[in-house]
């Protein structure tokens, strides 16, 4: 992983902040005093990525260190740690695959397997059709219902080999469905359905003890 | 100042120090990667990991407070056990290839899993694999080896000031490396290869060259610039191997600038290894000292002693300009100068030309104002100690000069010499701030002094000292910064025009018209020698440099390696500085020289040894026997007041790397140069 490795070989000639994302900066800033606010850098990355396709490019990690007053190294440093920040350019579909423990015990090799026979990629990689690249990434933070995709900005909660190629399907064929869990789960609860309090009878004579 | 115990032992120990420090204190070792006595805390190696009484596991030592009553063991099974773990962690993706690491012989690394290493492996996994990083021409990098401890991350941002090193990527992926992998473009860069505990970043124009077991090492003083940097000087055979850095907290602390540690290579170029003699067809010839002698001495025994001048460069020792000063006086010149760059400073008082505040006055200052000077390429430690002063407290920096980055924020006051009229009348801005500090500094460099007004500001120096209040009893803030190593030595035996005698303008005047016959130039480079066609020029020294050139005679003399000698610094600390290797050839200890030919000329100097020569530089000149003690001089009027000149005021250096004969000649710092000028990468690799 040299720095040739992470970040895009094709970089733009320069990087400005649109009017949205100027007004969407200075309400950050805002939340820190003039001396502190490098702490923004987080936010500004990702105003960047959301304004130039799903990735940073090198210029706008320039620009944020101006901005910020910040050593370039220092927000590159940033930039690199989180696997939300994209430095290479990302297909329209953005796979973020789960691949932490509870995730993997329930199945997210069958989710990275599925997407690799569907479009024939790997963590890291994007589709020859230039429309889905696919990461596999650490605990996304949803584990009650593992296994996880987090597509863009949306969660896929509940999925299997099956769901996931569906899932594929429907994107390539132009629609995104709703996101969510895809066995219709509602929030966490078990996937047998409500088991809380049920077993409680009203007049169990345990009840009142 | 909690009191704890370590291991049984009570110490007790300043607010705010840490376990790790305690136990230092108590004598207690504790094995460590990250942790560093000048550099931030990171707590990131877990080595240092101690056992504290009612911890539920080891703690980090380098990260956790002293506090009052704590219990410290470092000896249990569970410490010894938990840095086991440790070690094997950092061996799981350290390669094991020892035998073929520059850092071999001196790799804490290799040190500590001496104690805490398995003898055999549990991984059987592949180890992974970093790709080389470019850092410039004196940085070699191995990043496979590297165990992310950030000592260099952290030196470069906080004592170089160019934060541009830094860890990409995360977990497993880590990996050091420069913003798009540019050149370090720091003057205290390669101090990063004596701080990386590893073989990751080695030096590379020492790559492959010597183990340290085979080298003999000697404590020396550093010449490249008036600091007087204290320094080991690693020699095998005839040839100095590398230069390292001492530990002196009031001078260099461990830190030495990349001149210091590579011009070295330059020592073994362009040497002048035998006498030379300018033939009747205007080539120098190489000749015997006999030979050399025959026609100099009638020479110089024919001639009038007002028709001799002699200039003293500026890396010589005392010694050498002690005897050559001695030689001319029997020879009945007045004129002699060790000011070969025109600087208007005068001999007296002493307090006119010292650094009186002190390198370590530094961390006391509360405001500083630099005049005509760069101190980055000038004096690349004292900078970093500058830089550190403002990091802690933030005081005002005022720069006065060619504009230029000092790696902290200064408040630029522009390049005119007005300017130092009115902060001398106490109106300007500035002069408010000083006047208001307790204990503020003034640094005047050469850039003001060596001008044809030097005088007139080196008096404006002593009237802003004066109109601020920088001196008192306990504080002196008048500083100057020489660049020549040579100079503050020659400055206290007056190594400067006697009665009658002609300074080093008047001399070059002198010569053109014919009035000076014969020049003496003593390792002097640094001058336009087109004054001196019409003159007999004598050079001695160690390169074929500028002046070897324009020399009629040359006569082969030792680099500051190659003889014993006391330094004076611009704190006018005296410091000695030791032989490592032999000159080369037929070439000669420089006082042995003058010895030698003094007698051929009918006037002996008398010394017939070192010692001898040094009982009579010390007679003369007493405080030069009290060794490593800065001076603290009386303070008095210097300085001649006069009209300034209408220039602009510049710094004298315009290039850190190439600033004498020796780096001049050094391959090493041409690279280097040459990736300053274009920050280019270096497609040697």
């Amino acid at each position: 992983m040299s720095i040739e490795s992470i970040v895009a070989e094709q970089q733009p000639d320069s990087f400005v902040f649109s009017a949205e994302s100027e007004a969407e900066i200075k309400r950050h800033l805002a939340k820190y005093p003039e001396e502190r606010k490098q702490s923004a850098v987080m936010p500004l990355l990702d105003i960047a990525q959301r304004q130039h396709d799903n990735w940073i490019p090198m210029k706008a990690i320039e620009e944020i260190a101006d901005r910020l007053d910040m050593p370039k190294m220092r927000v590159l440093e940033v930039a690199s740690f989180y696997t939300m920040y994209n430095l290479k350019p990302v297909g329209k579909w953005f796979f973020q695959v789960c691949g932490t423990t509870p995730c993997m015990l329930r199945g997210s090799d069958d989710v990275i397997r599925c997407i690799k026979d569907k479009l024939d990629i790997s963590s890291g990689e994007t589709s020859a059709c230039g429309q889905f690249s696919m990461l596999e990434v650490e605990c996304l933070g949803a584990c009650v219902n593992a296994p996880i995709i987090q597509l863009n900005d949306d969660f896929y909660e509940d999925l299997d080999y099956q769901s996931t190629a569906a899932l594929i399907d429907q994107l390539q064929a132009g629609e995104q469905p709703p996101h969510g869990s895809v066995i219709n789960r509602q929030g966490s609860e078990a996937s047998t359905g409500t088991t809380t309090l049920k077993t409680v009878k009203k007049d169990s004579k345990s009840a009142g003890k | 100042m909690p009191k704890l115990t370590v291991n049984g032992t009570e110490v007790e120990v300043e607010d705010g120090a840490t376990v790790l420090q305690a136990c230092e204190e108590a004598g207690v070792e504790v094995p460590r990667f990250c942790y560093h006595d000048r550099l931030s805390i990171a707590g990131n190696c877990r080595m240092c990991l101690v056992d504290m009484e009612r911890a539920p596991k080891p703690v980090a030592s380098c990260a956790m407070p002293a506090g009052e009553g704590m219990v410290i063991s470092t000896e249990t099974d569970r410490v010894k056990q938990a840095r086991e773990g440790v070690m094997e962690f950092l061996l799981v993706n350290h390669p094991l290839d020892c035998p073929i690491c520059d850092q071999g012989g001196e790799c804490d690394l290799q040190d500590q899993a001496m104690g805490y290493g398995h003898d055999c492996s549990r991984y059987s996994e592949n180890k992974r694999a970093v790709s080389e990083k470019h850092m410039g021409p004196l940085i070699k990098t191995v990043m496979t080896r590297c165990i992310h401890c950030t000592r260099c991350v952290r030196f470069s941002t906080e004592v170089a000031g160019v934060p541009e090193l830094g860890a990409i990527g995360r977990g497993e992926n880590v990996e050091i490396t420069t913003y798009l992998e540019q050149t370090l473009a720091s003057e205290l860069s390669a101090n990063v290869i004596d701080l990386c505990p590893v073989g990751a970043l080695t030096s590379r124009p020492y790559a492959f060259v010597a183990r340290p077991w085979e080298l003999t090492k000697v404590e020396s003083v550093d010449v490249m610039d008036a600091m007087g940097a204290n320094i080991r000087i690693d020699a095998r055979g005839s040839q100095v191997m590398r230069v390292l850095p001492r530990l002196h907290e009031d001078v260099n602390e461990e830190w030495i600038g990349d001149k210091t540690r590579y011009a070295i290579d330059g020592l073994k170029r362009q040497r002048l290894d035998k006498p030379y003699i300018r033939n009747a067809e205007g080539r120098l010839m190489p000749a015997s000292w006999d030979e050399a002698f025959a026609v100099l001495a009638p020479k110089m025994k024919k001639l009038k002693g007002a028709e001799m001048a002699a200039i003293a460069g500026d890396q010589l020792d005392a010694e050498t300009m002690f005897a050559l000063k001695t030689f001319f006086h029997k020879l009945d010149s007045p004129h002699i100068d060790c000011r070969q760059d025109g600087a208007k400073i005068s001999a007296k008082p002493r307090s006119s030309y010292l650094f009186n505040s002190t390198i370590a006055g530094i961390d006391d200052a509360d405001a500083i104002l630099i005049i005509g000077s760069n101190p980055r390429i000038e004096a690349p430690v004292l900078n970093a100690r500058i830089r550190r002063n403002y990091l802690h407290s933030r005081l005002p920096v005022a720069h006065l000069g060619a504009s230029a980055d000092l790696t902290y924020p200064v408040e630029y006051l522009g390049d005119d010499v007005g300017q130092l009229e009115k902060i001398a009348s106490g109106k300007h801005k500035f002069a408010k701030i000083l006047k208001k500090a307790k204990r503020p500094m003034i640094i005047m460099g050469m850039g003001a002094l060596r001008r044809a007004d030097g005088a007139a500001i080196h008096a404006l120096g002593y009237q802003i000292a004066e109109q601020v209040g920088a001196v008192s009893k306990d504080w002196n803030g008048f500083n100057m910064l020489h660049l020549a190593a040579s100079r503050v030595a020659g400055l206290d035996m007056g190594f400067v025009p006697q009665k009658g005698g002609k300074d080093v303008a008047g001399i070059r005047k002198a010569a053109a018209k014919g009035e000076i016959k014969l020049v003496w130039l003593h390792g002097a480079d640094e001058m336009d020698m087109a004054d001196f066609a019409n003159s007999f020029v004598v050079y001695v020294g160690h390169h074929g440099d500028a002046g070897a050139q324009a020399a009629d005679i040359i006569l082969p003399a030792a680099a500051y390696t190659e003889k014993d000698g006391i330094y004076v610094n611009f704190e006018g600390r005296v410091q000695m500085g030791a032989r490592a290797v032999f000159p080369p050839g037929e070439a000669r200890e420089d006082w042995a020289i003058i010895r030698a030919l003094s007698e051929r000329a009918g006037c002996s100097i008398g010394f017939d040894t070192l010692d001898a020569l040094r009982s009579a530089l010390i007679e003369a000149v007493p405080h030069l026997a009290e060794l490593d003690a800065p001076a603290s001089e009386k303070w008095a009027k210097f300085g001649r007041a006069g009209k300034l000149l209408d220039q602009p005021l510049t710094s004298a250096l315009s290039s850190y790397h190439m600033s004498c004969a020796i780096s001049r000649s050094s391959e090493t710092m041409a690279a280097c140069h040459l990736a300053a000028q274009s920050d280019v990468l270096d497609a040697a690799e």
